[in-house]
């Protein structure tokens, strides 16, 4: 266990430095003038000399790719190029309302996903069973922001039961709460059909395991066999493939937040494209992928914890 | 004439299903409308006419107009055409270089394999569409930018599977067969092992357009990929966005054509999956 933790740990380092690089890079392989470039064409030439000694344009690359690598090591994602304030203290404002989203939206899916997925092993070919089976395709096929913009035109505008936009006055929880499901729902909607098509498949796969026959057999009752022998094994898949989904989920995230005008990492970034403002792209995307990657870490471990057959072969990256 | 046959033997199979064949049918009509999108038009899609803005749909307006008095069907039917685009250009690019940097990885020491792992590992960590937008941050919106970022971040899907693929096969009793009478390793892939996972890969590749499909989508709705005047879908559902409160008709056609195509690729993508393999993973 210790030379897997070990090993996922190096790689996990590994992809940072990678993103870290890439990232970097960005800013060295930018055509033409990279401060004109990167702030655009109305940007003042004080502006413009301001950005090339914070970001260090003046200097050799080796260098500024040295004084990158410090300055985030030490937790210093660089400064914000209209307001001069941190990039941190901007990410870290809105990185609260992007963890709520993203873990309402998946609590959601399992909370429902897992009940329809034991369901529909349980009563296979059943009506519940067929139409989940279509239901499930059809919300993983359309895009979440497709689903954000029905759900907006249907609760918010047509019936108008549910606020439009924004986050809510902060401090009150009701108002923040009505308006965080229909965001939460979009985002979830594709995960639902997923995760109950997952366990569905799982549950069945160990349905027909011998010892879920042998536990029959000594005439354990149906509900222990299903939900304490068979859900707990059905569930490894799941817990795998909502790590590998996160990267998908944070992305939908970014549309949802756009949609419903709601503050977080995906507007802040979107918001920090358009006004050309660099630093803040670089700090807040290298923000997601740390956020991304050691999720994936904790999915990978617990995952390993769960299932001892995958620390076996020791090596890391992915199971191919 | 086999392959022919074969393929016809898949697609019967395909077709079996209500699923399938539903899937299949809808792909049909979209590649249709992608190859003949200046024929089956009613309208030239950039044709301004602002004093007809928001029409409802009529004989001469099928789905009615845009925010511009712009025909909405022959838009929808121009962005059919930059979708399948998209999609086939960054797949080809993707299959390509994915195919070959797994096929070196099998071969290759455990040293170059382990590198080779690792930088599928480092760009499958991104989460795609961040590192698309910091990506557009820097090089602009653009057409060839979102084709190169699709192609990037699918590369490793292809990879991890035609290596797997190659390691299962690179030992078989046919191949040591070969080997001992003299053939070279590249005869060795070329004849013999591209055939053998090709089939496998092009399985993946047809479960990846819709999702092709909706990075463009996403990203053009953002602003951050096709730019207007082009009609992308993406670019139809954001037009239609910002003008929710004028008329909503637009904003639901352009999702619904927009829904219609992923859903349709995807039933197709899978019913294809079981009829060659079903053994082989989604994506997710």
């Amino acid at each position: 266990m210790l030379r897997y933790f070990f090993s996922r740990l190096v790689t996990t380092v590994l992809i940072v430095f990678g993103a870290m690089l890439l990232l970097f890079l960005l800013t060295a392989v930018v055509p033409g003038d990279p401060a004109v470039t990167l702030l655009g064409p109305q940007a003042s030439p004080e502006l413009v000399k301001r950005f090339v000694s914070e970001m260090g344009l003046d200097q050799p690359i080796h260098v500024r790719l040295w004084r990158f690598f410090a300055n985030v090591l030490s937790g210093n994602l660089g400064v914000d190029v209209v307001s001069g304030r941190s990039v941190w203290s901007l990410v870290l404002n809105v990185l609260p309302d992007t963890l709520i989203l993203t873990f309402s939206a998946i609590l959601l899916a399992v909370v429902t996903g897992v009940p329809l997925g034991i369901y529909a092993a349980t009563h296979r070919g059943s009506l519940l069973d067929n139409v989940l089976a279509f239901v499930s395709v059809a919300f993983i096929a359309v895009p979440s922001f497709v689903i954000a913009i029905f759900l907006l035109l249907i609760f918010s505008i047509w019936l108008d039961w549910l606020p439009v936009l924004g986050a809510g006055r902060s401090g009150d929880f009701w108002d923040a709460a009505r308006r965080l499901i229909l965001p939460t729902l979009s985002i979830a909607a594709t995960w639902i059909g997923f995760i109950a098509r997952l366990v569905r498949t799982s549950m069945l796969e160990v349905l027909n395991e011998p010892y879920i026959r042998t536990s029959r057999a000594y005439g354990l009752s149906e509900r222990m066999v299903t939900y304490k022998y068979a859900l707990k094994n059905a569930c490894i898949p799941t817990i795998a493939v909502l790590g590998l989904g996160l990267g998908r989920l944070l992305g939908n995230a970014v549309f949802v937040e756009i949609v419903f005008a709601r503050p977080g990492l995906g507007r802040l970034i979107y918001g920090a494209i358009s006004e050309r403002n660099f630093p803040v792209v670089q700090g807040a995307v290298l923000v997601v992928v740390v956020l991304f990657v050691l999720i994936n870490l904790v999915v990978d471990l617990s995952y390993s914890a769960l299932d001892p057959r995958i620390r076996r072969d020791g090596a890391g990256g992915s199971p191919v | 004439m086999r392959a022919l046959a074969a393929l016809a033997g898949i697609l019967r199979k395909v077709c079996g299903t209500f699923i399938g064949a539903t899937g299949f049918a809808i792909v049909l009509i979209i590649i249709a409308m992608a190859v003949f999108a200046p024929i089956v038009a009613t309208h030239d899609p950039d044709q301004l006419d602002v004093l007809n803005r928001f029409a409802p749909p009529s004989a001469a307006h099928w789905l009615g107009t845009d925010h511009l008095g712009r025909d909405l069907y022959s838009r929808l039917v121009h962005g059919s055409t930059i979708a399948m685009f998209v999609a086939l250009t960054s797949i080809i690019l993707a299959l390509s270089f994915g195919t070959i940097l797994g096929i070196l990885a099998a071969f290759l020491s455990t040293r170059a394999e382990s590198v080779i792992l690792i930088l599928f590992d480092v760009i499958s960590s991104f989460p795609s569409l961040v590192l698309a937008l910091a990506i557009v941050s820097v090089f602009g919106p653009s057409m060839s930018i979102v084709i190169i970022i699709v192609a990037i971040t699918l590369t490793p899907h292809f990879g991890r599977v035609a290596r797997a693929q190659v390691l299962t096969l690179k030992n078989a009793p046919f191949l040591e067969a070969e080997r001992i009478l003299g053939a070279s390793g590249s005869r060795i892939i070329v004849m013999h092992i591209l055939p053998n996972i090709m089939g496998t890969l092009l399985v993946l590749a047809s479960m990846d357009i819709p999702v092709v499909i909706t990075i463009e989508a996403g990203l053009s709705f953002l602003g951050l990929g096709v730019r207007p005047p082009l009609a992308s879908w993406g670019t139809l559902v954001q037009d239609g966005y910002q003008f929710l409160t004028d008329s909503w008709i637009p904003v639901v056609v352009a999702s619904l054509a927009l829904a219609f195509a992923t859903l349709g690729f995807t039933l197709f993508g899978e019913a294809l999956r079981d009829a060659v393999d079903p053994r082989i993973r989604p994506r997710h």
